[in-house]
């Protein structure tokens, strides 16, 4: 962790009009949630509506994406990266606090919201909202990795990160079953399996592989984003 | 002492060689790194300043390779051409980031040092989004120097500068090198280099095509033939007057332009002996332009000679 890093980071994400896109996925969330408890309709089904496919499906991804690629695709186009890079500083250490940036804002901005919503859903019952809380922590971790990751390889991370979370993940993720196993949403979705109360939440991946996968994504994300940053080439003037 | 070395270095882009074979050793002082837009300078620069591995042969510094070595930062001060540098900070911000990213003992104090050096202290509490061209330039300066470093890169640093800033920045530069730093800068203008860089290495295309002190460099360029489109009352009787006289190496008549193209061997001597002949002879001269005073054209005679 390197402090002047973590704060120009954090100064970058937030203080800039991304911050506004940010914001409203918590406000959809809570006003969903508030809409739906008044809707009378079976409590288990709209939490894993609103829990499951809202939160976890499309809202973690989506922050995931902004958050990975806003600490540091922003830099590496605009060129101020150069201000970090020309530094003593090991490459790995940049990587990693760019990384706890992205994952502490990630969880505040979807996981907090996702438990609070589902308090107001659902409430503390069969572990429910527990689990899938852990789900979206997981998740959103893994995605900052992936998304941040992405950003250090091509100029187009927010576009291949938006053909991943909705083409991979969504689409092809619900009608082909091998595609969910290698889809950050079902590793999440597996760890509520796990922490919910037995049949409550259903996942398709088993929760060894989701683990497995998750930590390898997440750290083989992260040591490779470090490696290809040291070898980052400005462009010239040809 | 601290000497950039660069050894028979190529740098290609797929097809496009950018850098050809370069071997160039950069010392202490001011040195002016010189070529016409597309050169392969800023090529040069980013090999030196580790954002670009040579595709063959070897930059170093001191000995010690520069590609992926984050180390040599403690030695190296970049100043690169492109503007953009955190925004949402005020240049005080920037520039104290810039000395904690170093690790210094008391990055207040350098960030303080360095913007007294430049001379922006009096604008470091505003946001560097709203400074002009120059302040960005001399905050970037204050950046690259926060550390105290023996080698300077800048990369085109007078572009976009008025005069007066020009004239600033030069006055820093001068000092820098006076101090035994090695300074580097690249600029397509070789009058903004000659003021500045008592050495100067020139490039073309990719090639590395002249090495030493700019009188040298000045001297190929003014000795070199130059070219004339002439128009005047009576150009054939201009003509023949010319050719007698030894500054005229060859006259032609181009009869779709109406016009002689003039090459004079010695530029001094052509430029007083025009306007003597045509009054001698009772000529009206009606244009009189150089030819080829374009900066490739300079810089392709350097390459041939």
């Amino acid at each position: 962790m390197n402090t002047t890093v973590a704060r120009l980071t954090a100064r970058g994400l937030f203080g800039r009009r991304r911050v506004l896109i940010l914001l409203a996925v918590p406000v959809l969330l809570l006003v969903v949630s508030v809409l739906a408890r008044s809707s009378g309709l079976d409590e288990l089904d709209l939490a894993h509506r609103v829990l499951g496919t809202l939160a976890l499906g499309t809202l973690v991804p989506i922050t995931g994406l902004i958050v990975g690629t806003g600490v540091i695709a922003t830099e590496i186009e605009d060129g101020s990266i150069v201000y970090l890079l020309a530094k003593p500083l090991p490459r790995w250490k940049i990587v990693t606090t760019k990384l706890v940036v992205a994952v502490g804002s990630t969880w505040l901005l979807s996981a907090v919201p996702l438990y609070v919503a589902g308090l107001l859903l659902y409430g503390t019952g069969d572990r429910v909202v527990l689990g899938y809380t852990v789900g979206a922590l997981a998740s959103g971790a893994a995605y900052s990795a992936l998304f941040l990751l992405l950003g250090v390889l091509t100029r187009h991370a927010v576009i291949a990160g938006l053909a991943y979370a909705l083409i991979w993940e969504s689409l092809i993720g619900s009608y082909v079953e091998g595609a969910q196993t290698l889809s950050v949403q079902q590793w999440g979705l597996s760890l509520a399996e796990a922490i919910a109360a037995d049949g409550t939440v259903i996942a398709p991946v088993g929760l060894g592989t989701a683990l497995w996968l998750l930590v390898i994504v997440g750290v083989g994300a992260t040591a490779y984003a470090s490696v290809k940053l040291s070898g980052l080439t400005l462009s010239g003037e040809e | 002492m601290a000497v950039i070395t660069i050894d028979k270095v190529s740098r290609w882009f797929g097809n496009v060689v950018a850098v050809n074979d370069v071997t160039m050793t950069i010392g202490p002082g001011i040195t002016g790194l010189l070529g016409p837009n597309g050169a392969g300078k800023s090529t040069l620069i980013h090999m030196m300043s580790g954002f670009l591995a040579p595709s063959a042969g070897a930059v170093t510094l001191d000995g010690a390779r520069i590609w992926r070595n984050q180390e040599v930062y403690r030695e190296i001060g970049l100043v690169p051409e492109k503007e953009s540098m955190y925004d949402y900070l005020t240049g005080w911000e920037f520039v104290l980031a810039n000395a904690e990213l170093h690790g210094l003992a008391d990055p207040g104090a350098a960030a303080e040092r360095a913007l007294a050096l430049v001379e922006m202290g009096y604008a470091q509490d505003r946001h560097t989004g709203t400074y002009s061209k120059g302040m960005k330039q001399r905050v970037k300066m204050a950046s690259a120097l926060v550390h105290d470093p023996s080698v300077l890169l800048l990369d085109e640093p007078f572009n976009g500068m008025d005069p007066r800033q020009r004239l600033h920045l030069m006055e820093l530069l001068r000092r820098f090198g006076a101090d035994g730093r090695t300074v580097l800068f690249s600029s397509h203008i070789l009058e903004e280099v000659e003021q500045l860089a008592r050495h100067i290495e020139v490039v073309v295309a990719g090639r590395h095509a002249a090495s030493g002190d700019f009188r040298e460099i000045r001297r190929l360029m003014t000795d070199r033939p130059h070219r004339y489109l002439v128009r005047s009352s009576d150009d054939r009787q201009l003509a023949s007057a010319l050719i007698a006289d030894g500054s005229t190496a060859g006259i032609e008549f181009d009869a779709s332009e109406k016009a002689l193209r003039i090459q004079a061997v010695d530029f001094q001597g052509f430029t007083t002996l025009l306007p003597r002949v045509a009054r001698a002879a009772g000529i009206r001269l009606y244009t009189v332009s150089p030819a080829d005073e374009s900066l490739e054209s300079v810089f392709s005679y350097l390459v041939s000679s």
